[in-house]
């Protein structure tokens, strides 16, 4: 059963991976002068479309929560729009902290608010396939042992390595290299991606790794 | 613990510090040894053309130009102040002022020049006239002494001035007077110190400037004017008091000119430049340029101006005021002649034979001064010196090949023209590299001495830390790590004065300390050591270290490896370059993540729920503890202030498209009334803000309660050093000439207020330092004097009955009232403010310093300040919290 799982885990992951990576090299086809630095909010967008709707479809197919209830169609429409309330929401926040950490305030808002978008969707996007609008839930999973199937253990080292990304890629730009990368925000958005990616191929490595120790809890 | 092993420890500690600092400093600050030599007449550095009989009377080295010069020095004259464009149609408050400048270059193009005069950093006032007057580079070490002058020791231009009998006369900047004591025939000094003065020193030279022109008494006349300097620093240039102030100057040189003879070179310089808000210092563009203009009534100039004006460094002026005058060129001159000055009225041949000659004097002094150096000093690389030796020599080589061939010629063969001139290219070339050479020794480090101080003062940190850890420990402490290392460190520094003194080599002093200082780091750690298995044993009962799983000890390294990492990226960024140039960002960010990583954490460990109980553990939910509300309010307000702080940054030289921020300029700056209300009344309310939050907290905490000395201090001196902080603001901020009558009532006022404001902050310190104790403790126990007046016999009348039963009952009555109110408490003694002892002296301490700075800063600032306080604020009580909850 486990063994199952982690392989299906692994699946999902390495298709996120590579929508990550086709992101960076498809658009390039249809759109003349598409590059990830040079027309970098653009590739923001398109990266955060697709991996928030493979994300959902990989959601829909595999069900990782399955709930017991069955629920009305008048509940799941205000699940979905929860959702997308929520989503908004830690869009602003994500954009409010970026700020606090030093980013400009007025100038290049929209670089800073794709990012936030960019980064909401490698971390929020994610908890809310995985956990629902459940608040109590998300604070259950990021907290020591808290964790109660892979899928969880999964989000927990996606969502740490996606922020520890974004956070390393904030130390370059001091320096004087003259680069086209160092320009904000491209090398946090950058830092982010790898570090979403990371996560996904760590995940279910470390899964396998510990399989031995990690004795979820049933519910 | 005893008194005296602590405050010999301390001690030792500071002196780790210093040493460390010291050796640190000694590597990274530039020094540059003074040579004592001094230039005279009777050097053999006279050409052949001129051999000592043909020189006229009065001249040295070469024939004087002019008997008579006025060199005047408008303070931070940058070299935009003085170019005039009138194609520009709508000039900046400091452009297309010094229109008489403009006028004498159009109007007498042989007459007059203007020239871009290039400062060498660093660009403070008393630096600048040591490089105008002795032709050489002061060094960063000088800076310090900036605000102490003292006399110039080198030869100089002003002491050759005098040995060879001219009169100086000087009028302005009283720096010049701690410079050149007793050098002047006379002199009228006028007080530089107080920056928002524009006017007193302007005015005082003015007053006395055509007078003494008209008089003739005189050879050089010196006038430095600080007006323009004064106004930059209170206004900023782009200001109209800076029109004002530049319109004046430009009056005065005019009505100047008029008074001079044809004998008479003038001189308009600029010491420095100034930066977009008036400051200078560094060696930003800005700062650096400064302007040149001159002039002579008799034509000086063989051509026309070039068409952008030339760019030459201010050393320059030294040697060429020196031969026009007639006097020998100072000893340690570097600096090369503006040979366009000697080219006189003759055809051109002989306008480069001259020139060459000037040059040829030039290089000969340059490189004695360099020989001579290079015997006292070791800095200057020897193979350097040996190619400048051989470019030197093979220049007067040919030099006096040419002269021969030339001599007696009447008519100069084309071909000797280009020769001369290639000639004059190579002394040029030769001058230009001396310059350059000393300018790259005088500016290198010592890499092994900073490393040095840097490990000691690293290792010093890591003794602190150590120490820290053992500090609670026995006797035995004391005698192992602070005898022991003391004997080290003094036998070492024995043995190294022993060694200096038999191999008979100078004795560094700071070297030994260092050495000794690390000796007896050295021993400290030996020791600490020696001592530490002996602990882990004692310490025992533990479960040993073999059994706790790698997993484990691997997960506890991590969680302390990152904010030791932030911590230690903080220290290394100091040694790159760009994060020093962004260390305003970088600092915050950090700040920001250190916190959110403490929150993260304690997120992580299930500190911030609510313990599970079965019905959670059912539901796989958890919820939030009440209390963790307050610590995330404080952690997003830290966050919030620590990004508004960054709204006050300053910009480094490094970034020219930098713009600093507007609160940074000085209200006197603002030429809107109401906006300059408004912020002044918002400052002012930010001070006593400031204030008020420091009281309550105080009060808060029962500090406020006695009545010692520090207490009323704070309770009563607090208010009136506010008062008279916001005074000062009000009277320096105000326009000039807006005051009228009350002008000389201001100019006591701007000097009176800082005075008050050092005095009651100074006080406030001392009464600190003398007890800092702000406890005050209350005693309700029952005094244990004598309930009745004394047994005094056998009562002898009923009125001593009558005396004493009123007394017994009185005090059974009180003893019963207080049992009663108190239950069954005992009385007791009662200390308040005994549990922030410590930090409230800190805090009254840390806003005594912060009055003070404020004061040196621009009005703005206050709330940087205030934001400084409420981070500190916070930081602590999220530190607090933290431990709270991380501990249950």
């Amino acid at each position: 059963m486990k063994e199952a799982e982690i392989r299906r885990l692994l699946a999902a992951n390495l298709l996120c991976v590579f929508s990550v990576i086709l992101t960076a090299v498809v658009p390039a086809f249809f759109w003349d002068g598409f590059t990830v630095l040079g027309t970098h909010l653009a590739w923001l967008c398109v990266c955060s479309v697709c991996v928030s709707t493979l994300n959902i479809i990989l959601h829909l197919v595999l069900k990782p929560n399955l709930s017991p209830k069955r629920s009305s169609f008048a509940q799941k429409i205000s699940r979905f729009l929860k959702c997308c309330i929520y989503f908004f929401m830690s869009c602003i926040l994500f954009h409010a902290i970026i700020v606090l950490y030093g980013a400009p305030l007025v100038e290049s808002v929209t670089e800073t608010f794709l990012f936030a978008v960019l980064l909401s969707t490698f971390t929020t996007l994610q908890c809310l396939c995985v956990l629902g609008p459940n608040i109590q839930a998300w604070i259950r999973v990021f907290s020591k042992n808290g964790a109660m199937s892979i899928w969880e253990s999964s989000l927990q080292i996606t969502t740490m390595c996606s922020i520890l990304g974004a956070w390393f890629g904030a130390f370059p730009i001091p320096l004087d290299w003259d680069r086209p990368w160092q320009v904000w925000p491209i090398s946090c958005s950058l830092g982010a991606t790898f570090g979403y990616v990371a996560g996904l191929i760590i995940a279910p490595l470390w899964i396998h790794w510990n399989r031995k120790q990690l004795t979820y809890k049933s519910r | 613990m005893q008194r005296w092993p602590v405050l010999l420890f301390l001690a030792w500690v500071c002196f780790l510090f210093f040493a460390g600092i010291g050796l640190f400093m000694s590597g990274f600050l530039l020094t540059r040894i003074e040579l004592a030599s001094s230039s005279s007449c009777s050097d053999p550095l006279v050409p052949p053309p001129w051999e000592r009989q043909s020189l006229p009377p009065g001249s040295c080295w070469a024939p004087q130009r002019f008997s008579k010069a006025v060199l005047v020095i408008i303070d931070a004259l940058r070299f935009e102040f003085a170019r005039f464009n009138p194609a520009k149609a709508s000039p900046l408050p400091y452009e297309n002022k010094l229109s008489f400048l403009h006028h004498l270059a159009t109007s007498q193009p042989r007459h007059a020049r203007l020239y871009r005069f290039r400062a060498d950093p660093p660009t403070a006032t008393m630096q600048r006239i040591k490089g105008l007057t002795t032709g050489s580079l002061p060094t960063f070490i000088d800076v310090g002494s900036n605000f102490a002058t003292y006399a110039i020791q080198e030869d100089n231009l002003l002491a050759q001035l005098v040995q060879n009998g001219r009169r100086v006369v000087f009028m302005g900047d009283d720096t010049w007077e701690g410079l050149f004591p007793k050098k002047f025939f006379r002199s009228y000094f006028f007080p530089s110190f107080n920056v928002k003065d524009l006017h007193t020193v302007d005015n005082g030279i003015l007053q006395h400037l055509y007078p003494t022109v008209d008089s003739g008494e005189w050879d050089v006349l010196i006038a430095h004017f600080l007006g323009v300097d004064h106004c930059g620093h209170k206004h900023g240039p782009d200001h109209p008091e800076m029109t004002k102030k530049l319109t004046q100057m430009n009056e005065m040189l005019r009505s100047l000119v008029d008074h001079l003879g044809n004998d008479t070179l003038l001189l308009v310089a600029g010491d420095h430049g100034m930066t977009e808000t008036g400051d200078h210092g560094g060696d930003s563009e800005k700062e650096v340029n400064a302007a040149l203009f001159v002039y002579s009534k008799t034509a000086l100039f063989g051509a026309g101006p070039p068409e952008e004006p030339e760019a030459i460094p201010q050393v320059n002026l030294v040697p060429t005021v020196a031969l026009l005058l007639g006097v020998p060129i100072p000893y340690s001159n570097i600096g090369e002649v503006m040979a366009e000055l000697f080219s006189g009225d003759g055809d051109t041949v002989s306008a480069a034979l001259q020139q060459l000659s000037v040059y040829h004097i030039n290089a000969k002094q340059v490189d004695r001064f360099l020989h001579s150096y290079s015997l006292v000093a070791q800095d200057l690389p020897a193979e350097q010196l040996q190619r400048l030796q051989e470019l030197f020599s093979s220049a007067v080589e040919e030099h006096s090949q040419l002269l021969a061939q030339v001599q007696g010629v009447t008519l100069v063969p084309p071909e000797l023209e280009s020769r001369l001139g290639s000639l004059i290219g190579r002394f040029q070339l030769y001058l230009r590299e001396a310059r350059a050479v000393c300018t790259q020794s005088w500016a290198r480090f010592h890499p092994l001495r900073m490393v040095g101080g840097c490990t000691l003062i690293a290792a010093s940190c890591l003794l602190c830390y150590v120490a820290s850890e053992l500090a609670a420990a026995s006797d035995s402490f004391y005698r192992s790590c602070l005898l022991y290392p003391l004997l080290w460190g003094s036998v070492v520094a024995v043995l190294l004065g022993l060694a200096r003194v038999f191999t008979q080599e100078g004795l560094d002093l700071l070297l030994v300390l260092s050495w000794a200082a690390a000796a007896s780091q050295l021993g400290f750690f030996w020791h600490w050591w020696g001592r530490h298995p002996k602990r882990a044993r004692l310490a025992g009962s533990q479960p040993p270290l073999a059994s706790v799983g790698l997993r484990q000890r691997l997960r506890a390294w991590l969680g302390l490896a990152f904010p030791m990492g932030i911590l230690l990226f903080r220290c290394g960024a100091m040694f790159s370059d760009s994060f020093v140039v962004a260390e305003a960002r970088v600092a915050p960010f950090l700040l920001a993540s250190l916190v959110m990583l403490l929150v993260g954490k304690l997120h992580w460990d299930g500190r911030l729920t609510v313990p599970e109980g079965p019905k959670q553990q059912l539901l796989g939910f958890s919820s939030y503890r009440r209390e963790i509300w307050y610590l995330l309010c404080l952690v997003a307000m830290l966050l919030v202030c620590v990004r508004l702080s960054g709204f006050f940054h300053q910009c480094r030289e490094e970034i020219p498209q930098c713009r600093p921020s507007l609160f940074l300029s000085p209200l006197a700056s603002l030429r809107n009334t109401r906006a300059k209300n408004l912020f002044y009344l918002l400052c002012v309310a930010l001070l006593a803000g400031l204030v008020y939050a420091v009281r309550s907290w105080l009060r808060h905490y029962g500090n406020l309660n006695s009545s010692d000395p520090l207490v009323l201090f704070v309770r009563w001196g607090f208010p009136l050093v506010v008062l008279c902080i916001a005074c000062y603001w009000a009277v320096a901020s105000s326009a000039d000439d807006s005051l009228g009558k009350l002008q000389e009532l201001v100019q006591v006022a701007v000097v009176a207020f800082p005075w008050a404001v050092y005095g009651l902050a100074s006080v406030g310190l001392l009464l600190l330092l003398c007890n800092p104790m702000t406890v005050f403790a209350k005693d309700t126990r029952e005094s244990a004097g004598s309930i009745v007046t004394p047994y005094l016999g056998v009562p002898s009348s009923e009125v001593d009955f009558l005396h004493v039963i009123p007394q017994i009952y009185k005090r059974m009555q009180e003893s019963q009232k207080s049992r009663l109110e108190q239950g069954s408490c005992k009385a007791t003694v009662a200390a308040y403010g005994l549990g922030s002892v410590y930090s409230a002296a800190l805090v009254i301490a840390l806003t005594l310093l912060g009055f003070l700075l404020m004061l040196l800063h621009s009005e703005r600032l206050s709330l940087a300040f205030l934001l400084l306080f409420l981070e500190a604020f916070m930081l602590l009580h999220i530190h607090t919290r933290a431990r709270d909850l991380a501990g249950d």
